[in-house]
């Protein structure tokens, strides 16, 4: 029992295992000095699955049926605009972000809005408002082909002593959500809510404004990370957001998250992610087409959510 | 009788079909050229494989479930009907035959280990684009002859897609909404635990209807290929969306087994219809996934709208 | 035609525990055919799970479960229940919401299948209608969804006496008349006594203790998950009965109480509050310092009332008038009150939070030394206060929740019936801690269906079906008076 609790416990550890088998198999195959080629490859594009994770994670913990669907609509959305109004100006660079954080706000509230007014479950509501803002990225972002401001493009594929800054300070951004998630009355609140709605309202949680935050932290940051991410990869694209909707619910489920909600983790979303990667680079290294690829890893997924699933709330 | 007319019950049912007309009216009026067969059959063509995707959309929302898989499981079944349907027959029927089965299986393993479907399927949803990807790498193959013979009827006065919508509409009723069995399918999403209760394996309403589902994907990735002749793995990817939408444009509700395959496919047919009207009104084209997503959206206010009236009542 | 003795259903020593609950604890029953059996017991009694042992939806821990004779114990289970003839019209409803009247007919009868079922499973509910409530108004093409919960049940309970192919032996009938009114209850009862001239048999609860009267030809009172005395029907009067049921408590602290009672008029008041159906429109009031006692059975509107004046606490706003910070206590610990993927300490420590926050951040140690603390004013039986909240008992999880609630800022305490389940130990600790912190100035609002508990108020109010019927001062405080207000004069 109690070592069955532990490993319940500490379910995210495997998904640091399976990267580092994962990451080891590759090493061995290609040999020498490629193994950490590969690993800084890898935290350079996991950081981008992280951010949009977080947000993810932080909704799924609210409870069964939270889900952002609109994440890649808003991804998209958020990195036309900040290109758009930067314009490739390292002066307009405060106001860009200012302009994408903006659309993560705009989207997060009308999520909100539909899920309180509309009593729509949140996969459909989300779902609707990524058609209107994947559209609105569309029109606005037409034939986009600026160039992010040098300045950010510098940030966003900087590397310290040969680690990719970005991977740094979003390391360190993953501690302080842990330390969010777990110290502060946001968290704690999520938590509660995510395990039993109904006794969180009746211990005196405020279910509402916390499913309000929930839904806008996560537009927030899928808005930061379209904007990173047109700077890592030299401008926004329309469909930039696509990959990241498996990603982010993945990387969450992976990592030791509860489907059913009140149990969350902060650490086991970069070990999701890098697996997710190394896994990739892994079939790649192994010249694995890319059919089989986009097999494993929804069979993965699958795996994980029915090994993981049954931990239902005793009822 | 007006209270018969204003009940919330009544303008529920209506509210599809009156959508669909007043967009039909509205593009009738904008191009009145498109008032003819085949005005009709060219604005219409796509319903079919829409509307039956949207069908096995609906079998899993009956139940309380929702496929984010149904698009690329489409484009898998146009690939395998494209590819070896066309080339080695008995080989083609089987394959389409084991999608079936694994869709019921997916329905089985949902129910046995109480999994979210949404994960579930989102996961599969690799699976059968990566099934696709490699029987059919680079878009191509042919369409079997008899496939593309079916798609290409011409019905005499009403154009093909709207008769085979239609009878498409009247099957599915007839199955789910007439047959003994099918009440307690419905009844499966509307109130699990009385059906238990009453002594039905919710195991098996529940594979019933996922395999359901998944024979009519299979039966939208023929289709589809009917139309276009060759198939790709991607062809089908917004068609999980399309369904989830149709769905609901045709007054089906998320959970509680309350479903109108009737009101489905015209709500199959009314998102083909945006389209069209869209291009009339000389929108551009960005804001065609748009104005789908905003369609469903003042469905879904009016809808709830309609709701707080009753609550009222 | 003429009603045999043959039995038909027969327990014997039958148990069901729920964790340290005795729910059951060894009963034996026997129902014969013809013959109706009334159940009747407080709250708790056991009652319902021993209906839903017959009904097959409950499997008990020991026992024996004989249906004609042959015994089935060991596969019992609902569709053996329906195959041997005994049917089951439940509390909470089992139809479903989104078929029609005729397809809820269909999903009970696997045979009414193939070309015309629709016309014949109406036909069938139709005809059964007809026969218990004439004048119905009831279509078979009518959505359940869309019926009155007076109408659900009547298709409920028709639907439990339509027969196909399987035999139709007993009928379980739990608080059948909740839900309707004295016309279609009395045209219920006078067919319960037709067809039990047809041999077939039935168990009835209902609160309404003439209904029981009127046609029981046995009456089984239940006490504490056993049964403590069985009659003939017409050995009972309405007074032997309630005195069957209740039962004998030391009254030794009257003087004290009475001497609260005069808080009543000097005290402020902090709750001010109607309840749903107040057709003789006595409200609920409470003063600073007082222990309010909401009687009557369970489900007549005391939970809603409590969270009616919960939900205007935290909206700020409502028809309710309250005017000092509440926590509430939860009875339903399951759906109600505890984090089951928490620690104790964090259980009790969730509504005190903001008291624990340090320049932004939860402090551990803080949250610990609330848990801690009440670790020993409550004093919860546990190694470690960082194990799991289920480790705990029952009782000393509902001692955590009442830490969690008294250990907040709340100067108003709603208790929803939390003592269910509860042993004796640990509710004589808990009243006399509710006791002290009266004292102190905290007002506490006590929904509790057991009688002994009203003794520890300071003033009571009883309900029956969402009104308050009964306003009694401490001094008034009788078990019988209470009794008597929960209980209907007739149908």
């Amino acid at each position: 029992m109690t070592s069955l609790t532990w490993i319940s416990q500490k379910a995210w550890i495997w998904s640091f295992v399976g990267a580092f088998v994962v990451w080891l198999a590759t090493a061995l195959y290609i040999g020498g000095a490629g193994g950490t080629a590969v690993i800084t490859t890898a935290l350079s594009f996991a950081t981008f699955t992280v951010i949009v994770g977080i947000g993810q994670m932080f909704v799924i913990t609210t409870g069964p049926g939270n889900v952002d669907l609109s994440i890649p609509a808003t991804i998209s959305f958020s990195g036309a605009v900040a290109m758009k109004i930067m314009d490739g100006s390292n002066a307009m660079l405060p106001i860009g972000f200012a302009a994408s954080m903006a659309c993560g706000l705009v989207v997060g509230l009308f999520n909100y809005i539909l899920i309180r007014i509309l009593r729509i479950p949140p996969i459909i509501a989300t779902l609707s408002s990524s058609f209107l803002v994947l559209s609105t990225a569309i029109a606005y972002g037409r034939g986009l082909k600026i160039k992010p401001p040098p300045l950010l493009a510098e940030f966003a594929t900087a590397r310290l002593l040969g680690i990719p800054v970005l991977a740094i300070v979003i390391i360190l951004f993953a501690v302080v959500m842990s330390v969010v998630l777990n110290r502060t009355m946001y968290g704690r609140s999520v938590l509660a809510i995510g395990q039993n709605q109904r006794a969180a309202w009746l211990a005196g949680i405020n279910v509402e404004r916390i499913r309000f935050y929930t839904y806008v932290l996560s537009a927030l940051l899928a808005a930061l990370c379209g904007f990173l991410l047109s700077g890592f990869s030299g401008g926004a694209s329309l469909n930039m957001g696509q990959e990241y909707l498996l990603a982010s619910i993945a990387v969450v489920v992976i990592g030791g998250t509860s489907v059913a909600g009140g149990k969350a983790n902060v650490p086991g979303i970069w070990g999701a992610a890098m697996f997710m990667f190394l896994l990739v680079t892994m079939l790649n290294t192994f010249g694995v087409s890319a059919g089989i690829r986009l097999i494993l890893t929804g069979l993965i997924i699958v795996a994980v959510i029915t090994i993981a699933g049954g931990d239902k709330p005793p009822r | 009788m007006v209270d018969r007319l204003t009940s919330p019950r009544f303008l529920r049912a209506v509210l599809p079909a009156a959508s669909f007309a007043i967009l039909l009216i509205a593009i009738f009026y904008l191009k009145p050229r498109t008032m003819s067969y085949f005005g009709l059959n060219l604005m219409l063509q796509y319903t079919v494989p829409i509307a039956l995707a949207t069908i096995a959309q609906m079998f899993i929302i009956t139940v309380n479930d929702l496929d984010l898989s149904i698009g690329p499981f489409v484009g898998l079944t146009a690939c395998i009907g494209a590819t070896w349907l066309a080339d080695t027959p008995l080989l083609g029927i089987l394959a389409l035959a084991g999608c079936v089965a694994a869709y019921a299986a997916l329905g089985a393993l949902i129910h046995w280990r109480n999994l979210p479907s949404i994960v579930v399927t989102l996961g599969m949803s690799f699976v059968w684009l990566g099934i696709a990807v490699l029987i059919l790498p680079t878009p191509g193959g042919t369409a079997p002859g008899w496939v593309k013979w079916l798609m290409g009827v011409k019905t005499p006065v009403v154009p093909f897609p709207i008769v085979a919508t239609v009878v498409i509409g009247l099957v599915v009723h007839l199955l789910l909404m007439r047959s003994s069995y099918g009440a307690v399918l419905r009844g499966a999403g509307g109130n699990p635990r009385a059906i238990g209760r009453a002594g039905w394996s919710l195991l098996k309403t529940k594979m019933v209807m996922f395999g359901a589902a998944g024979f009519f994907g299979v039966l939208s990735g023929l289709s589809l290929i009917g139309l276009t002749s060759a198939a790709d793995a991607h062809i089908a990817d917004r068609y999980t969306l399309y369904a989830i939408a149709g769905v609901i444009l045709g007054g089906g509700e998320f959970v509680g087994g309350r479903v109108s395959p009737i009101g489905a496919v015209i709500g199959a047919m009314t998102l083909t219809l945006t389209g069209s009207f869209l291009t009339f009104l000389k929108i551009s084209p960005d804001w065609q996934i748009g104005a789908q997503g905003g369609i469903l959206i003042i469905v879904l206010a009016l809808r709830a709208l309609i709701n707080r009236r009753e609550g009222l009542v | 035609m003429n009603a045999s003795d043959e039995t038909i259903v027969a327990l014997e020593d039958v148990a069901k525990h729920f964790g340290a609950v005795k729910a059951l604890d060894g009963v034996s029953l026997t129902v014969t055919s013809g013959e109706c059996l009334g159940l009747v017991g407080h709250n708790g009694a056991g009652k319902s799970t021993l209906m839903h042992i017959l009904a097959g939806t409950l499997d008990p821990d020991r026992g024996t479960i004989r249906v004609g004779g042959s015994d089935l114990s060991n596969r019992y289970n609902v569709g053996v229940a329906g195959e041997n003839g005994v049917r089951c019209v439940f509390q909470e409803l089992s139809l479903c919401p989104n078929l029609t009247v005729a397809e809820n007919a269909r999903v009970f009868h696997p045979s009414v299948t193939g070309f015309g079922w629709k016309r014949r499973a109406g036909t069938l509910i139709r005809e059964m209608l007809d026969e218990i409530f004439p004048g119905h108004g009831i279509e078979a093409e009518d959505v359940v969804g869309d019926l009155s919960i007076g109408k659900r049940q009547m298709v409920e309970i028709a639907r439990a006496f339509t027969t196909t192919d399987l035999p139709l032996r007993t009928v379980i009938l739990d608080e059948p008349t909740s839900s309707l009114d004295a016309v279609t209850s009395g045209q219920l009862l006078r067919f319960i006594r037709r067809v039990l001239e047809q041999g077939v048999s039935c168990i009835l609860t209902s609160h309404v203790l003439g209904e029981v009267l009127d046609v029981s030809d046995r009456i089984v009172v239940m006490k504490d998950g056993l049964v403590i005395a069985t009659r003939k029907g017409s050995d009972f009067d309405r007074n032997s009965l309630v005195a069957a049921m209740g039962n004998v408590v030391e009254i030794d602290e009257i003087e004290q109480h009475e001497a609260r009672e005069k808080l009543r008029g000097v005290a402020p008041v902090v709750v001010e509050a109607a309840a749903d159906r107040a057709r003789d429109t006595v409200s609920l009031t409470a003063h600073q310092g007082e222990i309010v006692g909401l009687a009557g059975l369970a489900g007549h509107g005391q939970t809603d009332l409590i969270l009616k004046i919960y939900g205007a606490a935290m909206r700020g706003k409502g028809p309710v008038n309250v005017t000092r910070p509440v926590a509430l206590v939860a009875g339903d610990r399951q759906t109600d009150g505890i984090f089951h993927l928490w620690s104790i300490s964090a259980n009790i420590g969730i509504r005190s939070l903001a008291k624990t926050v340090r320049r932004g951040l939860i402090d551990p140690l803080a949250e610990a030394a609330i848990g801690a603390e009440w670790r020993d004013r409550i004093s919860i039986r546990t190694p470690d206060m960082q194990n799991n909240i289920l480790s705990l008992s029952g009782g000393n999880q509902q001692k955590a929740l009442f830490a969690r609630a008294l250990a907040s800022d709340a100067e108003i305490i709603l208790m929803d019936d939390p003592m269910r389940g509860v042993d004796v130990g640990t509710k004589l600790e808990v009243y006399d801690l509710i006791r002290a912190e009266a004292e102190k100035g905290r007002t506490f609002l006590w929904y509790t269906t057991e009688m002994d508990e009203l003794y520890n108020c300071d003033h009571t109010f009883v309900f029956r079906d969402g009104a308050i019927v009964a306003d009694l001062a401490r001094g008034d405080l009788t078990e019988e008076r209470v009794l008597h207000s929960s209980f209907q004069e007739s149908a």
